[in-house]
């Protein structure tokens, strides 16, 4: 017989006979619990992409200031992409003798590929945005035009009306509320239109020369919407580039980044647990086959056919556990995505099957890293211990096993957190945890075996239980400490991360900036927020420069050809600020920060910026500001917060230097959505300024932050249920010791309750002990991940450690308990007969 | 000429001696050795607890190494096998019944029997298992787990197990060890009807003297001397 059909018999076999539960069990939690949170996570990952790119109404835009060539639309419409033009321009409008200058935008059909334009009822009958609202069949007309509210007053329009725009005369059929890619960049918040792009060619407005935007949206599958974008990055001009939400909005980019960190974390949780219950369920399935390897060697079975025969055996037992996990994973975050209707807007897209193949190579790869040392251990038990069951097994092998399975461990972790650093922080944090708390582990073993003498009945005897399985104790510990860590770590510090998440970006968080403030106008802007009882923001002084010299050495776009996103930097003209302190959201990377009161031109810049136009610490930097020229030194490389909403510079230097350069000011603040009345007033009272409104996009971030929270407190109940496969692995691994202990403690007349008082103190001890190294593990861990993954200010709980060690009491108490009711129960003849 | 092949040993040992190192002195177990045992005999060796009996059962199955002295089992001297080969000859030539049975619990009684058969890719492995299991009395019995059987039960399906692959010397360690004496007589009547039936050598560890007069011979160990 083939080892590999002998190999599956026998697996049939022991499956059958309920050999392979624990393992099985902690494979399945394992693979499903991952798939769920894969897929899930994949899911929701999807939907808040999805939800966001309705910021920008599409998945991706193409821009340009001149016509697009034919070939982007061909490619994106060969991928099966949708796509939709904008065209964008100043233009005036008018009504009769009243005209203005208005953002005409000039759409096809499909437009807007993503989110929805919302018009004012026609059954309304005050026709201002607050009234009632509806979402727009289509896009205009030909022959018609949709205006918003303020074109609306300002020319005394009402539906019905005729306007002429360019060289034509368009029919007012409908008032905008909203459009989704109306909040994207800084808008001026004069009025606006909407066109069909058919009548665009008839206005006569596109001439050579004119201020045009040319936008080609672009939405679908994410592989395909990657597909593109690709390609298209390798076909761009100057006059031509990309936008994604992320390049679009950094504060959108980093909250997405911070949500997927979270989520990934939520899954990694799971194999941490994962793995501690199949090391453990390994370990017991080892020595309940040592007897029935030595029966096979005494029947002839070679080493390498032994090794065979359990190398098959595991595999197969890979496959069909790790197949069965992906399925319950993918029905269980079918039902998951079910209760959470309404958790995200959209739809949520159909999961891409990554998860599952992921959760097939998890269990795969944790149960052969495991096992594999086992099996090689396996095929060496001496033949002899058929006739001398004392003889047993060196441990050397089984500490090679757990350093397999760690190595195998890492290295899924640093594949599944597709993220080198979280991942190597996990891995370390995993691995000196495990090296700590086993030595931890074994010197409060042998401490407190030393007290129990002083203990008194039941203590004394689970003291000397604890020490004389002293190897078992410590891994059992370890494994109970991993697996309650990584619960602290999901419940109680990504409660406090989350809250910290929320912290950042408050509901009063600013809404609304105003840039262009000029000096002359502090005064009354600051009479004008007294009025409204708007508590004065801060105000930041901003210079407008062109960097023209690095090193004294002259940059010009052309330099930065090659790199479309550098090249526009260098064109536009950077803000530049001055202080005396960082801003809170900013820390200092590189560098340090300038003394108060210097006067020396030096320079804090923004490393994502600097990273970009190729600039480090020690670089002088001239800037072109109205005329003259000024040079600083780059004396720190500071991290921005992007998705705080603060006003932020990439330049700042010391106060005192820019102070007689043409300056602006700029400031942020929370408008309360009953308010909004006031910023019409401050339009009015100060044309010149300009208002930005992100209220959209800090909704669409609270909300983004809500739904992950959310969406990890579900995911959680997996690994709660993982953590219960760590505790019932744990507790079986000591099972048929205690069985047999059980028998022969009877039959010397020791009552069931003396026992399972006994067993109860070693429990206690064994989770208080797994508690506290919890506490220590998932402080330690929190502090990591949250100050240098999720980049939040993690405060200490105290409560933890509490927490920790009542879990631990409790849970291993309870577990414990109820999983060694059967081996108090059977009758002690009966047991000390089979064991023989 | 069947005599002559009646009386040539399938089993011979030489000098066999196993000393075990126990802290700061050496623990002579088995003290030279020498024994032979012919095909279609039946040789008890019988001594007190203590007296090496185990440890030379383990030696002349090839178990366990000798610190000095040579197992000749089916004409091959066994220490000169490295152990996976001589997992293959105990496989092709030895029997085992143990004291404490040894039958793998996640296995039914049918299965267990078939695994030798089944390690040594034998066709027919069920028909056999079925046929023996009859034989021992347990046809009604193929499907049940070791747990669901009494003591004297799985000793039947031990002893099918140990003639599954019809060998030329069946192995027996104390098999009536962990029985009451009722049952303890049925099993040893089994075994040597079956021993008979196939022509098979046995060598029967016991410290039951009554139970090693129905061998042909005794060989009495005390203190890992042969006494006689």
């Amino acid at each position: 017989m083939s080892h590999f059909k002998l190999s599956f018999r026998m697996l049939r076999r022991d499956w059958r006979a309920g050999e392979l539960n624990v393992l099985v069990l902690a494979l399945v939690i394992a693979v499903s619990g991952m798939t769920t949170v894969g897929f899930f996570a994949d899911r929701v990952e999807l939907a808040l992409s999805r939800e966001s790119n309705q910021l920008l109404g599409a998945d991706l835009l193409v821009i340009s200031s001149q016509p697009l060539p034919e070939h982007y639309a061909d490619e994106a419409d060969r991928l099966g992409l949708a796509i939709s033009t904008v065209t964008k321009f100043p233009s005036m409008i008018s009504n009769g003798e009243n005209n203005l200058l208005a953002e005409i935008k000039a759409v096809t059909e499909g437009y807007p590929l993503r989110g929805r334009v919302y018009l004012a009822s026609r059954t309304s009958k005050t026709q201002t945005p607050q009234s009632e609202i509806q979402v727009a069949a289509g896009i205009p007309q030909p022959g018609t035009i949709w205006v918003d509210e303020k074109l609306m007053t300002r020319l005394d329009l009402k539906r019905g009306d005729w306007v002429d725009v360019g060289d034509i005369q368009l029919t007012v059929t409908e008032l905008i509320v909203r459009e989704p890619d109306h909040s994207v960049g800084f808008i001026n918040m004069g009025p606006r239109v909407m066109i069909n792009a058919a009548d665009l060619p008839d206005t006569g407005l596109i001439q050579q020369g004119s201020r045009i935007a040319y936008h080609l949206m672009v939405a679908g599958e994410i592989k395909e919407v990657q597909q593109f974008r690709d390609w298209a990055e390798t076909q761009l001009t100057k006059a031509e580039r990309i936008e994604g939400i992320r390049d679009a909005r950094p504060e959108i980019k980093a909250a997405l980044e911070r949500a997927e960190r979270f989520l990934s974390l939520a899954a990694l949780a799971s194999v941490v647990l994962a793995a501690a219950a199949i090391a453990l369920a390994v370990r017991r399935f080892t020595q309940r086959h040592l007897d029935g390897c030595a029966v096979m060697r005494s029947l002839g079975a070679s080493q390498r056919q032994l090794f065979y025969l359990y190398w098959y055996y595991f595999i197969a037992l890979g496959i069909i556990a790790s197949s069965l996990g992906c399925l319950i994973g993918f029905v269980s975050q079918e039902v998951l995505t079910h209760w959470l209707t309404g958790l995200v807007e959209t739809a949520l897209p159909w999961p891409n099957g990554l998860p599952a193949i992921q959760g097939m190579l998890i269990g795969l790869v944790l149960l052969l890293g495991f096992a594999l040392p086992p099996i090689l251990n396996l095929r060496s038990v001496p033949a002899l211990r058929v006739l001398r069951r004392d003889i047993g097994l060196s441990n050397a092998h089984s500490i090679t096993g757990y350093l397999l399975g760690l190595a195998a461990l890492s290295l899924l972790f640093i594949w599944k957190a597709e993220d080198l650093k979280l991942g190597l922080y996990i891995v370390g944090g995993f691995i000196s945890a495990i090296a700590i708390f086993g030595c931890l582990g074994w010197l409060l073993i042998k401490a407190l075996s030393g007290l129990r003498h002083q203990a008194g009945g039941a203590w004394r005897y689970g003291l000397a239980s604890i020490h004389r399985r002293a190897v078992s104790s410590v891994l059992q510990a370890v494994a109970l400490g991993l697996g309650l860590m990584a619960l602290l770590v999901l419940t109680l510090i990504q409660d406090d991360l989350i809250d910290d998440w929320h912290a950042s970006l408050p509901p009063d968080a600013p809404n609304h900036f105003l840039v262009n403030i000029q000096a002359d106008q502090l005064d009354s802007l600051h009479q004008f927020f007294q009025q409204y009882a708007i508590e004065q923001p801060p105000l930041f002084p901003m210079v407008r420069g062109r960097l023209i010299k690095i090193n004294g050495k002259s940059v010009s776009p052309e330099d930065y050809a090659h790199d479309l996103h550098a090249e526009r930097h260098i064109r536009r003209e950077f803000n530049l600020s001055w202080a005396s302190q960082p801003a809170l959201d900013n820390r200092v990377v590189q560098g340090s920060w300038w003394n108060e009161g210097t006067n020396e031109p030096v320079l804090s810049i923004e490393q994502g910026i600097a990273k970009t136009i190729g600039v480090k610490l020690g670089d002088e930097l001239t800037y072109d500001i109205a005329g003259s020229h000024f040079s600083a030194k780059i004396t720190s490389l500071r991290k921005v917060d992007w998705d705080s909403f603060h006003v932020n510079f990439f330049v700042v230097v010391p106060t005192g230097l820019l102070e007689n350069y043409p300056v602006s000011y700029i400031t942020s603040f929370y408008v309360p959505p009953t308010e909004i009345a006031m910023i019409h007033d401050l339009v009015r009272e100060f044309p010149n300024i300009l208002v930005v409104d992100v209220a959209v996009v800090i909704n669409q971030v609270q909300q983004m932050i809500q739904q992950v929270s959310q969406a990890i407190e579900f995911v959680f109940l997996f690994t709660l249920l993982a953590g219960f496969a760590v505790l019932y692995a744990a507790i079986a691994s000591t099972q048929d010791e205690r069985i047999y202990e059980a028998a022969i403690f009877r039959a010397l007349g020791a009552k069931r309750e003396q026992l399972s008082r006994a067993w109860a103190a070693e429990f206690a001890i064994l989770g208080g002990l797994s508690g506290l190294f919890a506490a220590a593990g998932a402080s330690a861990l929190g502090y990591v991940i949250g100050h240098h993954v999720l980049r939040l200010d993690y405060t200490f709980n105290p409560w933890i450690w509490l927490i920790g060690f009542l879990a631990g009491v409790i849970g291993v108490l309870a577990a414990g308990l109820l999983g060694t009711r059967s081996a108090l129960s059977s009758p002690p003849l009966l047991t000390l007969r089979k064991i023989g | 000429m069947l005599d002559h092949l009646v009386k040539q040993p399938i089993l011979w040992t030489n000098a066999l001696t196993k000393q075990v190192n126990t802290g700061d002195k050496q623990l002579t177990i088995l003290q030279d050795i020498d024994l032979q045992v012919n095909a279609g005999e039946a040789v008890a060796i019988i001594g007190a607890s203590g007296s090496g009996k185990s440890t030379l059962l383990g030696l002349l199955a090839g178990l366990d190494l000798p610190t000095s002295g040579k197992v000749h089992l089916d004409d091959v001297d066994i220490f000169t096998l490295d152990e996976d080969s001589r997992a293959a000859l105990r496989g092709k030539v030895l029997g085992f019944v143990f004291q404490s049975f040894q039958l793998l619990p996640a296995l039914t009684a049918i299965e267990n029997v078939m695994l030798p058969l089944e390690l040594s890719a034998a066709s027919h492995a069920e028909a056999t298992a079925r046929r023996l299991l009859d034989r021992v009395g347990l046809a009604m019995r193929l499907h049940h787990y070791p747990k669901q059987l009494s003591g004297g039960e799985q000793q039947r399906v031990a002893i099918a197990r140990a003639f599954a692959t019809d060998p030329k010397l069946l192995l027996a360690d104390e098999p009536t060890g962990n029985l009451d004496s009722a049952t303890g007589i049925q099993i040893i009547e089994l075994m040597f009807e079956l021993n008979r039936e196939h022509g098979t050598t046995l060598v029967l560890v016991t410290h039951d003297e009554a139970l090693s007069q129905r061998c042909s011979r005794q060989i009495r160990l005390a203190d890992g001397r042969l006494v006689q």
